[in-house]
């Protein structure tokens, strides 16, 4: 009998020998390809921003042009994400705490800016606003420039961004239903009152979450903002396409310099995701234990 | 915390307003020519400012000539066009009724202050030994050129390439088959001429390109430069890349007397000798002569002369359904 014991221990033992041998080359595994793929690039880009010393590295990020095509991110991505911001907690109202009808056809939709490429979504205010599109004549007549200027490369952010607060907040919204706004509504709560004090305390560390990613995402688009920028240098190049245009010019280490100040700011987002994730997490098991 | 960014985002759009009042001038242009204007603008500038005029601000935006001209159509406000050739600039008038129907007459030699070439860009020591057109069409020779859609440098390797075969075969039926054959050998068309280059040079991609001759002396002066060499073929086209001031625009924002001004200082002798530093071929005898020993002597066809002019080879070679997409959808 314990002869039985001991085999069946051993093998037991073997098994998890076996697992950990597996779980072990399934780590490595990750690790080596998260380092071919993500850390050796990133690191490539550094090394390539360095090569001529720290001066033309800073030199080339404080250059004119440089300065503006940051500023003119910045500015698009400051005004884009507001306005996703007010879209998204609107629509993941509308779909978690309201019944109507067409409202899987309108989840399905908003998610459409993942499915679509980002040059037809440039192309699509082109025909739209251009000066031979839809309302061409109309914006000529009153001197309204909308594509190859700032409102453009604002749409063109807003319509690849648009899905992101959203998709944070809807599948939270439904979850957490509609029980704790329909008391706030019996204790005779008006309607601001009750999204500020009932819905924002619940939903607040997934908003942050959503802008987090949605900033990240507006700062970096390139085809769409691609196609409405115009390229005029200076002007209405933001930082992605600004690299391109210095790595065309066969500037590389300013290219690469500017890139590196892109890959900075996105390791920022990346560090105010992180936080928000732990934060969301700590929420959640808050919950778990009331 | 909306609001905070909001504000920021007024105060960024305040700032970014601020300095437009004084005069700019946007110059639309193709490719290669970054280093042309970033070095003519200021010369001009400093000119502009000599006569009594405040400094203009002048902006500039590259791409595939094609691509350029499309975005002015839709509404991209280009003071002056400094396009690759005359066909992108016709479409102008003909799509969107910004230039009059005989723009090219304004301006001498047909809006053309300097002319390049197309030649052979090889890897250093010419491994695979490209002397003529001949060898393009070899199988095994990689050979890298923008698409003709959307870059026209690509349309004048095109009509280069044909030129030679027209020539040597005596028959359109011929020179399509030798051009056809030349094409099987382009692995990526990029869509201008300066992604053709940096596919070369940077990537590694392709044994020769077939680049601007300006393009071409561009690259062997760029870092690393020393590992290729430039091959002339016996026989190219003369390429004009044309000049000039998109009149709906200027009369809208009142630039065209320094909109004409900037096209006419590419005809002085400072503008001239400008082009002539990087790389273009200066229409003036005096500066021409002064650089004569910069550029190989070659065999040059025109388009007006032997293809009538771009109002026919455009729709002939290039439009939808023309002998460039015939040969390349037949692969």
């Amino acid at each position: 009998m314990s002869s039985i014991t001991l085999t069946a221990s051993a093998s037991a033992n073997a098994a998890r020998r076996g697992n950990l041998l597996g779980r072990r080359l399934l780590i490595l595994g990750t690790w080596l390809a998260f380092m071919l793929f993500l850390l050796l690039p990133l690191l490539v880009v550094l090394g390539e921003a360095l090569k001529q010393g720290l001066g033309t590295f800073l030199g080339a990020i404080f250059e004119a042009d440089a300065l503006s095509a940051l500023k003119l991110t910045l500015l698009a991505v400051g005004i884009s994400v507001p306005l996703n911001l007010l879209f998204g907690v609107a629509a993941a109202w509308c779909v978690s705490k309201y019944q109507f009808r067409g409202k899987s056809l309108l989840v399905t939709l908003i998610d459409l800016p993942f499915s679509v490429s980002p040059v037809i979504a440039g192309l699509v205010y082109v025909l739209l606003f251009g000066a031979q599109g839809l309302f061409g004549e109309w914006l000529q007549e009153h001197d309204i420039q909308i594509v190859f200027a700032l409102p453009g490369i604002v749409l063109a952010t807003l319509f690849v961004t648009l899905p992101f607060v959203a998709r944070e907040l809807i599948p939270l919204m439904q979850e957490q239903g509609t029980q704790e706004e329909e008391a706030a509504r019996l204790l005779g709560a008006g309607g601001w009152q009750m999204f500020w004090h009932v819905t924002r305390p619940n939903i607040q560390w997934a908003l942050i979450y959503g802008v987090v990613l949605c900033s990240a995402r507006a700062m970096g688009e390139f085809g769409a903002v691609s196609v409405v920028s115009g390229h005029i240098r200076g002007y209405t190049n933001t930082l992605p396409l600004h690299v391109e245009i210095l790595y065309n010019e066969y500037n590389h280490v300013a290219a690469f310099s500017v890139a590196s100040l892109l890959l900075l700011l996105a390791l920022l987002i990346l560090l105010l995701k992180q936080w928000s994730e732990s934060r969301i997490n700590r929420l959640k098991a808050g919950a778990g234990e009331e | 915390m909306s609001i905070r960014r909001f504000a920021l985002a007024a105060l960024a759009g305040a700032l970014l307003a601020g300095p437009a009042a004084a005069q700019t001038l946007l110059n639309v242009s193709y490719d290669p020519t970054r280093e042309l204007y970033s070095e003519f603008n200021a010369a001009f500038n400093k000119h502009w400012q000599a006569q009594g005029n405040d400094a203009v601000t002048i902006q500039q935006s590259h791409g595939g000539s094609g691509k350029q001209a499309r975005a002015v159509i839709d509404g991209l406000r280009a003071d002056v066009v400094t396009l690759a050739l005359a066909g992108d600039i016709d479409e102008l008038y003909k799509l969107g009724k910004l230039i009059p129907e005989n723009w090219q007459e304004r301006l001498p030699q047909a809006s053309t202050p300097y002319t390049s070439t197309i030649v052979f860009l090889v890897r250093k020591g010419n491994p695979k030994g490209i002397e003529d057109w001949d060898d393009l069409v070899k199988p095994g020779v990689e050979v890298i050129t923008p698409n003709p859609k959307t870059s026209g440098g690509a349309r004048w390797n095109f009509l280069a390439a044909w030129a030679y075969a027209q020539q040597k075969f005596g028959s359109e039926a011929k020179a399509q088959e030798f051009v056809a054959k030349l094409y099987q050998n382009v692995p990526v068309l990029d869509t201008g001429a300066r992604g053709s280059t940096i596919t070369f040079v940077n990537n590694q991609i392709g044994d020769v390109l077939l680049a601007w001759e300006n393009e071409a002396f561009l690259a062997l002066k760029e870092e690393g430069g020393n590992n290729f060499e430039i091959v002339a073929p016996s026989l190219s086209i003369l390429a004009e890349p044309p000049v000039a001031v998109v009149d709906k625009n200027v009369d809208k924002k009142g630039t065209r007397e320094v909109a004409e001004a900037y096209l006419d200082y590419l005809y002085s002798e400072e503008g001239q000798r400008i082009a002539a530093q990087n790389f273009y071929r200066p229409r003036n005898p005096a500066v021409a002569a002064e650089f004569a020993e910069q550029f190989p002597a070659l065999k040059l066809l025109t388009i007006d002369q032997d293809f009538g002019g771009w109002q026919a080879a455009q729709p002939k070679f290039f439009n939808d359904g023309g002998v460039f997409d015939r040969i390349y959808q037949a692969q």
